[in-house]
C-alpha cells in the first residue's frame, strides 16, 4: 500500500520561497496570483495492514516539524 | 571541564567547537552520531554545525533522531549542560530540547558573513562573562537561520529572559531579531552565530573567546 503525506508551512508561518515563486510569476505576465505557499510530498511504499495511526506518528517524530509545518495524509 | 562534541555525517564545525572548548581548557572526547550512550561524568556537550545529514528532509530533523541524540536528551534532562551551535541549534529545536524552529532565511540566500549581536542576557553560565547590551561580532554561515516561535511562546520567553543573544541588524528575518535562545534551566544555549570561528586572532575576531572562558569558569568548579 501507499501513503502520501503533504507538508505545508502553516498558515501564519511567512513562507519566502513561495513568495519568491509568487513575485517570478508575476515578472512573466501571470497576473492574479494572490499567493503561493510552497510544500513537499513524501510518498511512502508501506507493508499491507499499515495503519493511518502509524502514519501520523511518523508525521509527528520525523517527516513534519509541527512548530512550522501541518501535514494531511492520503492513504491508497 | 569535560566536554564531549557530536559528529555527525556532514558534521564542519566539530574540530572548531573542539578547539574552543580545549584551549578554554576543557578535556574533550568526540563522539560519533552512532554512539548510543554520551561518556559518563561529562559536564557540557557540543552539538556542531555543517550539514548533518546533507539537510535532507529539514536541517537537523534527521540527526535528531540518531541514536545519540536520546542520550543527550537524557543529559539535559538531568540538568547537564549543551551548546549548539548553527545546525547544532538547529538539532537542538528538532529534538524539542530548545523551543521553535528555523526556517529558510527570509532573502533565502546562504549567508556567510561577520554579523553583530548584542548580548541580551549575561545571568547564564555561556555569558557571564559579557555585559547586557554588549555589542560583539560573530560569524554567520546558513541558510535556514531565520528563527521562528509562536507569539505566545515569543512572550513567554521574554518573560523567562531565556533570549541569549539578538541580531543588531537581523540578517535572516528571526523573530524578534532572535539569534541565540536558552534553556529555562539556563543550561542550553542554541545560537546560529559561530563563537567557536571568533575564538582566536587568526580569525579575524576574539569576541567568542568570553563565551568559552565563561563556561570554563561555571564548570570548572561544578
Amino acid at each position: 500500500m501507499k501513503a502520501r503525506v503533504y507538508v505545508m508551512l502553516k498558515n501564519g508561518v511567512l513562507d519566502p520561497q513561495g513568495e519568491a515563486v509568487r513575485h517570478a510569476l508575476g515578472s512573466l505576465g501571470f497576473d492574479g496570483v494572490e499567493g503561493v505557499r510552497q510544500g513537499k510530498v513524501i510518498e511512502l511504499d508501506l507493508a499491507e495492514g499499515t495503519t493511518e495511526a502509524t502514519v501520523i506518528e511518523m508525521c509527528e517524530k520525523l517527516l513534519a516539524n509541527t512548530v512550522i509545518e501541518s501535514y494531511k495524509i492520503e492513504l491508497g | 571541564m569535560r566536554a564531549a562534541v557530536i559528529v555527525f555525517p556532514g558534521s564542519n564545525c566539530d574540530r572548531d567547537l573542539a578547539v574552543a572548548l580545549e584551549r578554554a581548557g576543557a578535556d574533550v572526547t568526540m563522539v560519533w552520531h552512532k554512539d548510543t550512550e554520551l561518556p559518563k561524568g561529562l559536564d557540557i556537550v557540543g552539538v556542531p554545525g555543517g550539514f548533518s545529514f546533507g539537510d535532507y528532509l529539514r536541517c537537523g530533523a534527521i540527526a535528531a533522531n540518531s541514536p545519540i541524540c536520546k542520550s543527550l536528551i537524557e543529559h539535559t534532562e538531568r540538568g547537564g549542560y549543551a551548546l549548539g551551535v548553527c545546525n547544532g541549534f538547529q538539532i537542538l529545536t528538532e529534538t524539542g530540547i530548545l523551543p521553535g524552529a528555523l526556517r529558510r532565511n527570509a532573502n533565502l540566500k546562504y549567508i556567510c558573513k561577520t554579523v553583530g549581536l548584542r548580548v541580551e542576557n549575561v545571568e547564564t553560565p555561556f555569558t557571564a562573562g559579557y555585559e547586557v547590551g554588549q555589542e560583539i561580532d560573530i560569524p554567520i554561515a546558513h541558510h535556514d537561520g531565520n528563527y521562528f516561535v509562536s507569539d505566545e511562546k515569543l512572550a513567554q520567553l521574554q518573560g523567562e529572559g531565556r533570549i541569549a543573544f539578538t541580531y543588531t541588524d537581523n540578517p535572516n528575518g528571526s523573530v524578534a531579531d532572535i539569534a541565540g535562545v536558552i534553556s529555562k534551566n539556563r543550561r542550553v544555549l542554541g545560537m546560529m552565530p559561530h563563537p567557536e570561528r571568533a575564538a582566536d586572532a587568526g580569525h579575524g575576531g576574539t569576541d567568542g573567546v568570553a563565551m568559552f572562558r565563561s563556561l570554563m569558569d561555571q564548570l570548572a568548579t561544578a
